[in-house]
């Protein structure tokens, strides 16, 4: 079987700074790589370009062995991205902020799947709060609820620990390992050491990175 | 897995993710009523204060009122555009709205319905209330109304590529309403020439030519939105 993921000689320039140049990035069925590098090294924008979303870069990206611009609906069939900004909205509860989720996936409104998932993300009894009333962390959690919701097969998390708790921390990172088991694979930016975690790719960007990969 | 009393499921795809996203909006406008009543107010206040600044003679009045109803709309409907996309923007669920599998034309095509009938549509039947303060000759109400109604989908429309456009932008409003007034000036011209042609009993062509510039900016408006949004929030 192919690749999940692959992308050959990826380059990418901001404000005539070169961000990467020939980058390659594979990944497989039940992979976990995780993105290094100092502030400013290009780390978002990689999970960006990776996600489909940027058009500014030069390279190849193929999803399944297909060029990733002629897949592209399937792909963000079986995308799943959280970014800098939580994507929830504060005048929202937590369960309608799912619900709507879950919609733009394609399916109906299911209750108890949406009650599960914040219940296991440490969030029940807060379903009916409107997220804007919520603690920085718990508004990140409700956004991570959404690993929890559905299956999507590829995971793209740019910093998702933040202003998340130690114990969250642990729970989340048996979660990416649980996702991974079952054949999920995930790209993942952190400035948490996720030292104990086994079987988890590095791939380290900015000068003393020189793109290097390391097991 | 879903209690008796609860309603039918929505069904799946995109007509599920289109009434979400519908539904989303609306429930947020109405968490905000303030911001929801903000143009609805400027439209009264500007419309009340034109007796008071030109003259209270009827006849004077009837002459302009078309053109000051049409204008503090117009006006109006562009106060709340800026606000259309930025929210959204802020919080991140503009960037979870163009990761979507459905196609963008028809999500923002979502959003844009709610800003017209939470903006024009209102403003569209408060104006034969307003109509009657600035003396507007009888048989020309329901004229108002119908084409405030067309033409504020127009603007809508057409003003959501500027919001799109000028989201990224930490000041985007003045440039916002320089991109799109223009735009906005062929609607302005056959909504006051059907409320003015009313009087006279003849409305219905310059009602047709509103309502095919409103097929064609239904036509060509989502398009220019998703690839606006696109452009301002990956460039």
């Amino acid at each position: 079987m192919s690749l999940r993921l692959q992308a050959r000689e990826l380059a990418c320039e901001r404000d005539d700074r070169v961000l990467f140049k020939g980058l390659d990035v594979t990944l497989d069925a039940g992979e976990i790589l995780c993105v290094e590098g100092p502030n400013g090294s290009g780390k978002t924008t990689l999970l960006k370009i990776l996600s489909g979303q940027l058009g500014d870069y030069t390279g190849e990206l193929h999803y399944r062995g297909e060029p990733l611009r002629r897949c592209r609906e399937r792909f963000l069939a079986n995308l799943l991205y959280l970014g800098h900004s939580a994507g929830v909205k504060a005048g929202l509860t937590a369960l309608e902020n799912l619900a709507w989720y879950q919609a733009l996936a394609g399916d109906a409104f299911d209750e108890a799947a949406c009650e599960r998932a914040l219940e296991e993300i440490g969030l029940a009894g807060f379903e009916d709060v409107p997220v804007g009333k919520l603690s920085a962390g718990q508004a990140r959690r409700v956004a991570l609820a959404r690993l929890a919701l559905g299956y999507r097969e590829l995971w793209i998390l740019d910093e998702p620990f933040t202003a998340i708790d130690k114990h969250g921390v642990a729970g989340l990172e048996r979660r990416l390992l649980a996702h991974a088991e079952r054949g999920g694979s995930v790209v993942i930016t952190t400035h948490h050491a996720l030292g104990d975690m086994a079987g988890i790719r590095r791939l380290a960007l900015g000068e003393q990175g020189h793109h290097g990969e390391a097991a | 897995m879903s209690t008796s009393d609860a309603p039918a499921p929505p069904p799946a795809g995109l007509w599920g993710a289109f009434t979400a996203t519908l539904k989303r909006d609306v429930t947020l406008a109405l968490r905000r009523r303030g911001d929801v009543l903000n143009p609805l107010v400027f439209y009264a206040l500007v419309i009340t204060l034109f007796p008071i600044g030109i003259s209270p003679d009827p006849e004077r009045l009837a002459l302009i009122a078309p053109g000051l109803l049409w204008v503090a709309a117009l006006l109006a409907a562009l106060l709340s555009l800026d606000t259309l996309f930025r929210g959204d923007f802020e919080d991140g669920t503009l960037e979870q709205l163009l990761l979507a599998p459905q196609p963008l034309t028809a999500l923002v095509m979502a959003k844009v319905s709610v800003h017209w009938l939470l903006t024009g549509l209102p403003l569209s039947l408060m104006a034969p209330l307003l109509g009657a303060m600035l003396a507007l000759p009888p048989g020309s109400y329901m004229v108002l109304a119908l084409s405030l109604a067309l033409g504020s989908a127009s603007l809508s429309l057409i003003g959501a590529i500027g919001a799109a456009l000028t989201v990224g932008l930490a000041r985007g409003g003045a440039l916002l309403s320089l991109l799109i007034l223009p735009l906005y000036i062929p609607v302005l011209i056959f909504g006051t020439g059907a409320v003015q042609a009313a009087a006279m009993g003849g409305a219905g062509a310059y009602l047709a030519i509103l309502g095919a510039l409103l097929a064609l900016a239904l036509m060509l408006a989502p398009l220019a939105i998703a690839v606006s949004l696109r452009i301002s929030i990956n460039g």
